[in-house]
């Protein structure tokens, strides 16, 4: 039966980006209580970016994209339990209980559990040579089976399938990238990055097709051989990349009453709806600034931390708020896409510059205030763009479409 | 290997031990320091690796376009300021000395 000796002060469940973060952080600022990372994967927490890019590519070996290294953990005496999945909370008795039926008592439980990539539905979806991109593991299984592949189908036009599409075609595959909604990024980016990035893609000679669902999956042995779409064409393929999203892993803190929606519903100091109960990361839904204080899940680097350190402050009691503004990056071929602030909702779109030399920006506006920069190979726009959205700025549209005046340069006059 | 001098944010030099290929920011996490973010693990998207190189900037190459932007976005940019990730070490690393730049 449970072993009331497991103890930890902060018991972390997840080891990914805001897990490992929040227990750097706790022990940079003196954290004396005891800590532990639960993490389903076997290895200590890594970076997940270049997973798909310099890893997949073997141009960094997995020690090279260790958060820290492995020794780190054991010096910081943060207890790393690793290979187990938690599978059930006790809100009242501050427990936790893993697959494996080991029991743990916690101060604070703070849930980093992330997400698991969403699966493909349609008949064929189990085939052994249909993947994903979120783990180790995933990315491995990617590697050992390119060698035999000639052509690679990729389902759906988000960063993980456009990044993986680069990645093919560098190394020589044939791609097809498959997106059933009108345009590439439409989650996430304004009409004139779609369509660069679509031709961009096109002319690296990925086969994009937009609004093109998928129907099913032609199998033989228990492997795809040709992808069939929804309007009755036959892909012939030998590996299917599946980036259609995750969905965060949030059962067991649901089945213990935690609120959940999309996400588990955190306040702003990820505070969960359960006592002594945080989330952070991939699978939090809180209410972003950023986003007029709508509940949203931010799927980034920097959400991972910046959340890592609200809950590390206040589990230190330290009253330092937490400038979590949004900033994101993509690499794809040379190209290296930047983004500060989150765009939805504006009422303007602005592009800086002109598409066809690959660096421009889009500048989105809300009622005349700058609240969201994406730009393409223009480095400097982003850097002047992070104080601009901070501030709110209110730019004077007519000059900030001009690329050789410096963003800065483009605010408006006060109203 | 080379001999890197490292100062951490509390102002205590330590002298660490460095295999040449990595970048610097890779041998400062090698090493153990956990005030550097390093945020977008090297690839040249964030400021979060900054540092002020002391002696021996002479080993790298020189700052990039994409560098400078990048860290014209640190409050304490200084004339001796780098993006870690950027400098790979080689043997003319060696005896380098360099400082972790304040948090932003």
């Amino acid at each position: 039966m449970a072993q009331e000796d497991i103890f930890y002060d902060v018991l972390i469940v997840g080891g990914g980006h805001a897990g490992a973060q929040l227990a750097i952080t706790l022990r940079q600022m003196g954290f004396a209580g005891s800590v532990a990372i639960v993490g389903a994967e076997h290895v200590p927490p890594y970076e997940r970016p270049p997973l798909s890019k310099e890893y997949l590519s073997g141009a960094k070996s997995f020690e090279r994209i260790l958060i820290r290294p492995e020794s780190f953990w054991g010096e910081r005496n943060v207890a790393m339990i690793l290979g187990e999945r938690v599978m059930s909370v006790d809100p009242g008795k501050k427990r936790i209980v893993t697959a494996s039926g080991r029991s743990m008592g916690y101060g604070s439980l703070v849930w980093a559990a992330g997400g698991s990539p969403r699966r493909l539905a349609c008949a064929g979806s189990d085939a052994s040579n249909i993947h994903v991109v979120r783990n180790l593991a995933d990315v491995d299984a990617i590697a050992a089976a390119l060698p035999q592949v000639t052509h690679v189908t990729i389902v759906g036009g988000g960063y993980i399938g456009l990044e993986a599409a680069a990645v093919m075609r560098k190394m020589d595959k044939a791609v097809t990238l498959l997106e059933v909604g009108p345009r590439l990024l439409g989650r996430v980016t304004g009409e004139a990055l779609s369509a660069f990035v679509d031709e961009f893609h096109r002319a690296k000679g990925v086969d994009v097709r937009t609004a093109t669902g998928l129907a099913s999956f032609e199998t033989q042995d228990g492997r795809v051989v040709a992808a069939v779409l929804d309007n009755g064409q036959r892909i012939a393929t030998d590996m299917v990349i599946a980036g259609i999203g995750i969905v965060p892993e949030v059962g067991a803190l649901q089945d213990a009453g935690a609120s959940v929606a999309n996400g588990v519903m955190v306040d702003a100091c990820c505070r969960t709806s359960l006592p002594d109960i945080f989330a952070i990361g991939d699978c939090a839904a809180s209410p972003n600034p950023w986003a007029d204080g709508a509940h949203i899940r931010v799927e980034s680097v920097q959400n991972a931390n910046d959340q890592a350190k609200i809950v590390a402050n206040l589990l230190m009691d330290v009253d330092k708020p937490v400038d979590a503004m949004p900033w994101f990056w993509s690499n794809q071929y040379d190209l290296k896409l930047q983004s500060v602030g989150l765009s939805m909702g504006h009422d303007l779109q602005l592009v800086r510059g002109d598409r066809a030399t690959a660096s421009f920006s889009i500048l989105y506006l809300r009622e005349g205030r700058l609240i969201a920069v994406d730009t393409v190979n223009r480095v400097k726009d982003y850097v002047q763009a992070r104080a601009l959205v901070a501030a709110g700025a209110r730019l004077d549209a007519s000059l900030a479409v001009d690329p050789d005046i410096a963003l800065k340069d483009v605010v408006a006059a006060a109203a | 290997m080379v001999h890197l001098n490292i100062t951490d944010r509390a102002g205590v030099e330590h002298v660490v031990e460095a295999q040449t290929g990595l970048s610097l920011m890779e041998a400062i996490r090698e090493a153990g320091f956990d005030d550097l973010m390093a945020l977008c693990g090297g690839c040249c998207s964030c400021a979060t690796c900054h540092v002020y190189v002391d002696d021996g900037d002479g080993a790298f190459k020189a700052v990039s376009e994409d560098e400078n932007d990048l860290l014209d976005s640190s409050d304490h940019r200084q004339a001796n300021s780098r993006l870690s990730c950027q400098l790979v070490l080689t043997a003319a690393a060696d005896g380098l000395r360099a400082t972790i730049a304040p948090e932003d």
